[in-house]
């Protein structure tokens, strides 16, 4: 039931966010395995093919742009979606061209890059995209309502209820300062018995990196709401709650969670 | 960012304080408070309030939040405690167009500033009462909110004496001692201002780029820092000169994802003259 900040905890802090800008990083990473796949720029040499470079798609959300009107607007989403969540895949791309990133998933180039908190250049654009793909799935046209069956018994199991739970992902998200996410997420290995939790994060920090599983994530990033609600983020974390958020969605993740961790 | 106030008891006013007893201008923008204590502003500031266009831009809202404002510093005040107001800006809120326009300017002083204040003087209102009651573990937990607030106010403080409207010198580069020190620390005007944009271009997340003197070697330096953090957390002896806020409140209405374009524009209304004053002090 513990809100926990991700920024909190020992290897998460900010000061990450203030002692390794991208250069600092790449310094390290020569340390790393992130190193040029010379094996395959050679072939490609030898047999003169063409390399397909762009590794990630951008996967376009699960409803028209439009779908989430009037609390999502679609000029939100064609900038939104169009630009920001666009420009983090072109730029990954170019960014793991002809490294060993280029054959990884998106979760483990996430895991790798964040490096336990020494982030190297391209986490930002990897864990934004995963972070952007999650969020469109969080939301659904006529969202909102309240969970049902197994997901609202564990909420009510480990957050008392419902509303509890509300309370909490409310205040995680208005109270994360500067740009970040609020996760509810499934921890597989919960020292205290409770499953379920609220986290927040800065920056294009999430859960994954803190081996949890997210069910559901609120962007707070001020692109995510100033062209409909400027400075009001409460007011555009209320209409999230209760207009936007897919239930059905956390409920479908939620399953595949604890398969993975049974 | 907007944080929630929380709904608390205020403290019972004494009839002495009603607001219309307190020192306010009638028309006044701003809540002020006899102990208020607000950074230095120039004269001009009195045109903000006299201006039409800025008496206009009030609405009911705001009223109403300076009311809240007014009434949570009244009752610090009357407990003998200092409180900070928001400074008034010593131009119209569309004098910068067209390269900042006057609805940013306009939500980025009278919500997002105002926030900060009002959160600032809260969170040292309790912090004062941690103190009172020996209470280690809350004032330790109080830091953030400090920092977060009270770096907001100082840093947004100093935005606004970065800026001037083009026919009252914004955008003219530096004379004297402070240009020739950009150009003997960074080569020349142009690479400074490719080093300010490269840096302000990528930083991820919110936070500000800055020209700062460091005082003890006499050297400017661009630094970034993230949120709201004060130029001086990244190093004691470094002084703010001229500062860009780089959150996307600072922007994005106008600019949306293009911060390098916002970065370009900028400097059209980026005004020297308190930074030269800084410097020249600190350099005596």
């Amino acid at each position: 039931m513990a809100t926990a900040t991700v920024a909190a905890t020992a290897p998460l802090s900010n000061g990450f966010l203030l002692r390794r800008g991208p250069n600092e990083g790449a310094k390290s990473a020569r340390g790393l395995q992130w190193t040029k796949n010379q094996r395959q720029s050679a072939s490609s040499r030898r047999f003169g093919a063409a390399v397909i470079t762009a590794k990630f798609d951008l996967k376009p959300p699960p409803y028209p742009l439009n779908a989430l009107e009037p609390h999502m607007s679609a000029n939100t989403l064609s900038f939104h979606w169009g630009k920001h969540h666009r420009a983090y895949v072109d730029n990954l791309n170019k960014q793991i061209v002809g490294t060993e990133l280029e054959a990884k998933s998106l979760e483990d180039i996430v895991i790798q890059t964040y490096n336990n908190g020494d982030l190297l250049p391209p986490f930002n654009n990897a864990a934004q995209i995963w972070n952007h793909d999650f969020f469109w799935e969080s939301m659904k046209p006529g969202g909102g309502g309240k969970p049902s069956g197994e997901l609202l018994k564990l909420i009510e199991r480990d957050f008392g209820s419902f509303e509890k739970l509300c309370e909490e992902l409310r205040a995680a998200a208005a109270t994360q300062f500067g740009s970040g996410w609020a996760w509810l997420a499934f921890n597989p290995r919960p020292s205290d018995g409770k499953e379920l939790l609220v986290v927040k994060s800065p920056n294009a920090v999430n859960p994954l990196v803190l081996g949890y599983i997210p069910l559901l994530t609120i962007d707070v990033w001020e692109h995510a709401y100033y062209l409909d609600y400027q400075n009001r983020r409460p007011d555009y974390i209320s209409i999230f709650m209760e207009k936007l958020v897919s239930w059905d969605a956390v409920g479908a993740k939620l399953e595949v969670a604890k398969a993975q961790a049974a | 960012m907007e944080m929630h106030l929380p709904r608390r008891r205020l403290p019972y006013l004494l009839p002495h304080l009603l607001p219309s007893q307190l020192a306010l201008p009638p028309r006044s923008l701003l809540p002020l408070c006899p102990q208020t204590r607000s950074i230095p502003i120039p004269p001009m500031a009195l045109r903000a309030i006299a201006s039409r266009k800025t008496l206009a831009a009030l609405g009911s809202g705001l009223r109403a939040q300076a009311r809240l404002a007014t009434t949570a510093a009244a009752a610090a005040a009357s407990r003998g405690l200092v409180t900070f107001s928001l400074p008034d800006l010593p131009y119209d809120y569309g004098a910068l167009e067209p390269a900042v326009s006057a609805e940013i300017m306009q939500l980025h002083h009278q919500k997002h500033h105002q926030s900060y204040v009002t959160n600032y003087n809260k969170a040292l209102e309790q912090l004062e009462d941690a103190v009172a009651r020996d209470d280690a573990p809350a004032v330790v937990k109080l830091q953030s909110a400090i920092k977060f607030n009270g770096g907001g106010h100082i840093n947004h403080s100093i935005f606004w004496k970065n800026l001037a409207p083009i026919h009252e010198g914004g955008g003219e580069p530096p004379k004297g001692s402070l240009g020739w020190a950009i150009d003997a620390d960074f080569g020349s005007w142009e690479a400074f201002v490719q080093k300010m944009n490269a840096e302000g271009a990528a930083l991820q997340g919110s936070g500000w780029v800055w020209l700062g003197l460091d005082k003890e070697f006499k050297k400017l330096v661009v630094e970034t820092t993230a949120n709201q953090d004060p130029l001086v957390t990244k190093g004691a002896n470094l002084v703010p000169l001229i500062g860009i806020d780089v959150w996307e409140h600072a922007y994005y209405l106008q600019y949306k994802n293009a911060k390098p374009d916002y970065l370009k524009n900028i400097w059209k209304v980026i005004d020297w003259k308190y930074a030269s004053e800084v410097y020249e002090k600190e350099c005596r």
